[in-house]
């Protein structure tokens, strides 16, 4: 008895990590985003939900018919499309929607990011059709091995190694590259970013280009462990990914990564050992807690106002 | 107090746009319900989920209404009056539904009214029906409350407790299995409906229900339900769902390993279920309203017509329903002498052994349908035929 109870234990961890390394992954897009021009962009499960559809009309048997073609390279390419369908559309909103407004104040880009949100789903129910729609499988699921007596799955295994690698890359861009610095001046400082030569429109067009493909990248990830897209995909996901955000400090990098796998561990827990009724509910208790005693999240800092 | 001065200043400045376009919203409501009527056509309102996650229903369930529709008007209607259909989408929200029905009824001026697929949509649509004295039928709405609501709502499906039913007695009669999981959709009225009647049913023929998890429709990740599951080793799993989440549960169960088949009613019936569960779905049972292995002319010719209609799509339990819906629709109006809500109601009540393709339909005391219910297992695109199971 003891043993099966550790097993599921177990079972439930890696279920927690694999959930929550999806949400850290979009978490990432909102943080980024928050951290230039503290904007909440709802639009981004829009455009996580978008990817999910390039990636399934390129990979569907219409074109290259990757479920017959399974393995790494298949994978590769469906990650490719998904970043581009994604960063187009993600720096296409913010030339269209969001720069006109970057002197109205926060409240209007605020409701036009919830529109542009809006106007997806809906658009994606003309175009894409509302039916569920199924997401090549492109990665064979097959147990690898053993922990615990728990059997780990390839999936589970792909969406860590591909989340850990584009979160080890994010880190890197940020904190050793030119553009990451000029992006981290323009979240610090906006003006004087200015003043010292940065073109800000540039780093914040730059900013949702990132943001977006990291959408991409969780797009196919989600694609392959749950196959089943439709239009309106993206708001249960986005809402999470954003309480993560929150929960680990919106505007911090690690904090989007670490809230992101707490709320799926927590998540998994919770529906595994209590009742899925309050999947939701602890979500967004968590959510008030930490905000009660940590204001600035897990590993956000307190921003004093800028004057 | 100054700046609640200047505010009030400011809205009596705009108070000429306001009324302006008020006039012109009202104007514009009064238009709409003065539309001519054509006194050669009988109108009659649908609404449904042709959009949201849940359109496969209500775009099948239309395509059998107006299947039957087109098939009366050829044959020059009825009484020389033609039929027309006024569809309306709720986007598979309950107080879209009800805000359609009142438009079918209060300015469109239909004489009867045909929907929903989902319980949730009908409670809360059929209230207005009765409200106006107009006749409701809701094709597929299995939930008992529905035509509780009062005496001008009718269905043409079988309910509930019936379908738990069904599939306990075959659950523990024929495959003979003992220890029953269930996992139900805590959000839907149909899905906790379903696994009540299952759990009592089963207990009473000596089975064992060995946990009964919950979901919301919506999710997709149900590994942590299904983890607890397997802890507790049972031999058949009872997933009273609906095929959008049903496919990604398939997945996940043969994913954790376990083997145990899945069983389920109606809501799975859908070609995307073996779509989305692929293997994992293959040698499950649900419990549906008909077949399409039928041999009797009945159901070959409304498959045959069906096909034709609709480029080779093969028809759904929805689509037969919504078929017949409306064909006890029909039937009812052309019984009536004069065409109002209220004949047509009374008529619709005496519904006796109506030819459906969904079985013999019979309208009892309580306006819901009396039938037989079909068990079928999943084996890819097909759904083999297993058995009938009679009230």
């Amino acid at each position: 008895m003891d043993q099966s109870h550790s097993q599921e234990f177990i079972q439930h961890v890696i279920n927690g990590v694999s959930l929550g390394s999806i949400y850290a992954l979009i978490a990432l897009g909102y943080t980024m985003v928050y951290g230039i021009l503290q904007l909440i962009n709802f639009a981004h499960s829009e455009v996580y939900m978008v990817g999910a559809f390039a990636a399934y009309y390129v990979g569907s048997n219409k074109y290259l018919a990757l479920t017959e073609h399974q393995g790494v390279g298949a994978l590769i390419v469906l990650l490719i499309v998904a970043i581009a369908a994604c960063s187009i559309l993600g720096v296409t909103i913010e030339r269209l929607a969001y720069r006109p407004l970057r002197k109205a104040p926060k409240l209007n880009i605020l409701i036009t990011a919830i529109g542009v949100s809006l106007l997806l789903q809906y658009s994606g129910q003309i175009v894409f059709g509302s039916d569920p729609k199924l997401f090549p499988e492109v990665i064979k699921d097959v147990s690898l091995f053993k922990i615990g007596g728990v059997e780990v799955h390839s999936l589970d295994v792909t969406i860590l190694v591909v989340g850990t690698i584009v979160m080890l890359g994010l880190h890197f861009l940020v904190q050793h590259t030119k553009i990451g610095i000029a992006m981290r001046a323009v979240s610090s400082n906006e003006m004087v970013a200015r003043l010292m030569g940065i073109n800000v429109n540039r780093i914040i067009s730059f900013t949702f280009i990132l943001g977006s493909s990291l959408a991409g990248v969780a797009s196919v990830l989600v694609g392959l462990k749950y196959p089943k897209i439709d239009p309106l995909m993206g708001m249960l996901f986005g809402i999470k990914a954003f309480v993560a955000a929150v929960l680990g400090g919106i505007g911090s990098l690690p904090g989007a990564m670490l809230g992101g796998v707490l709320l799926g561990l927590c998540e998994e827990m919770v529906v595994g050992y209590i009742s899925s009724t309050y999947r939701d509910a602890l979500a967004f208790g968590i959510l008030i807690v930490i905000l009660l005693f940590r204001p600035a999240g897990l590993l956000g800092s307190v921003q004093r106002e800028k004057v | 107090m100054k700046i609640s001065r200047h505010c009030f200043l400011k809205i009596r400045s705009a108070m000429p746009a306001l009324s302006l376009a008020l006039v012109t919203v009202l104007a514009l409501a009064l238009g709409c319900t003065k539309k001519p009527t054509n006194t050669n056509e009988i109108l009659v309102g649908e609404f449904g989920s042709f959009s949201g996650s849940e359109a496969t229903f209500g775009q099948s369930t239309s395509e059998g209404v107006k299947l039957a529709f087109a098939e009366i008007n050829k044959k020059g209607g009825i009484n020389g009056k033609q039929l027309r259909l006024i569809s309306l989408d709720n986007q598979g929200k309950p107080e879209e539904a009800r805000a359609a029905v009142q438009r079918l009824i209060t300015q469109d001026k239909v004489v009867a009214v045909l929907g929903e697929v989902a319980s949730s949509r009908s409670l809360a649509a059929a209230p207005v029906a009765q409200q106006y004295q107009v006749p409701l039928i809701t094709p597929s709405s299995t939930n008992p409350k529905v035509t509780e609501i009062g005496d001008y709502v009718f269905r043409v499906c079988f309910i509930d407790p019936f379908q738990g039913l069904v599939m306990a007695k075959f659950a523990a009669l024929d495959l003979k299995k003992k220890r029953v999981a269930i996992l139900r959709d805590v959000k839907s009225d149909y899905s906790t409906g379903l696994a009540d009647v299952f759990a009592t049913e089963f207990k009473k023929l000596g089975g064992e229900i060995v946990a009964d998890e919950s979901y919301q429709a919506g999710e997709t990740d149900f590994k942590a339900q299904l983890t607890q599951l397997k802890g507790k080793k049972p031999d058949a799993i009872f997933v009273p769902g609906y095929y959008t989440e049903v496919g990604l549960i398939a997945r996940q169960t043969r994913q954790l390993g376990m083997t145990a088949p899945l069983l389920g009613g109606d809501g799975w019936d859908s070609e995307k279920l073996s779509e989305l569960g692929q293997d994992a779905i293959k040698g499950s049972y649900f419990s549906n309203h008909y077949t399409t292995e039928s041999t009797e002319p009945i159901v070959t010719n409304f498959i045959k017509a069906y096909r034709d209609a609709y480029g080779g799509k093969t028809p759904d339990g929805l689509a037969a329903l919504g078929y017949d819906a409306a064909g006890i629709l029909i039937q009812a109006i052309s019984r009536t002498t004069e065409i109002t809500p209220k004949n047509i109601r009374d008529e619709i009540a005496k519904t006796v052994d109506y030819p459906g393709v969904t079985g013999k339909i019979t309208i009892n005391e309580k306006r819901d349908a009396t039938k037989s219910a079909v068990v079928v297992q999943v084996d890819g695109k097909v759904n083999r035929f297993i058995k009938t199971i009679a009230p």
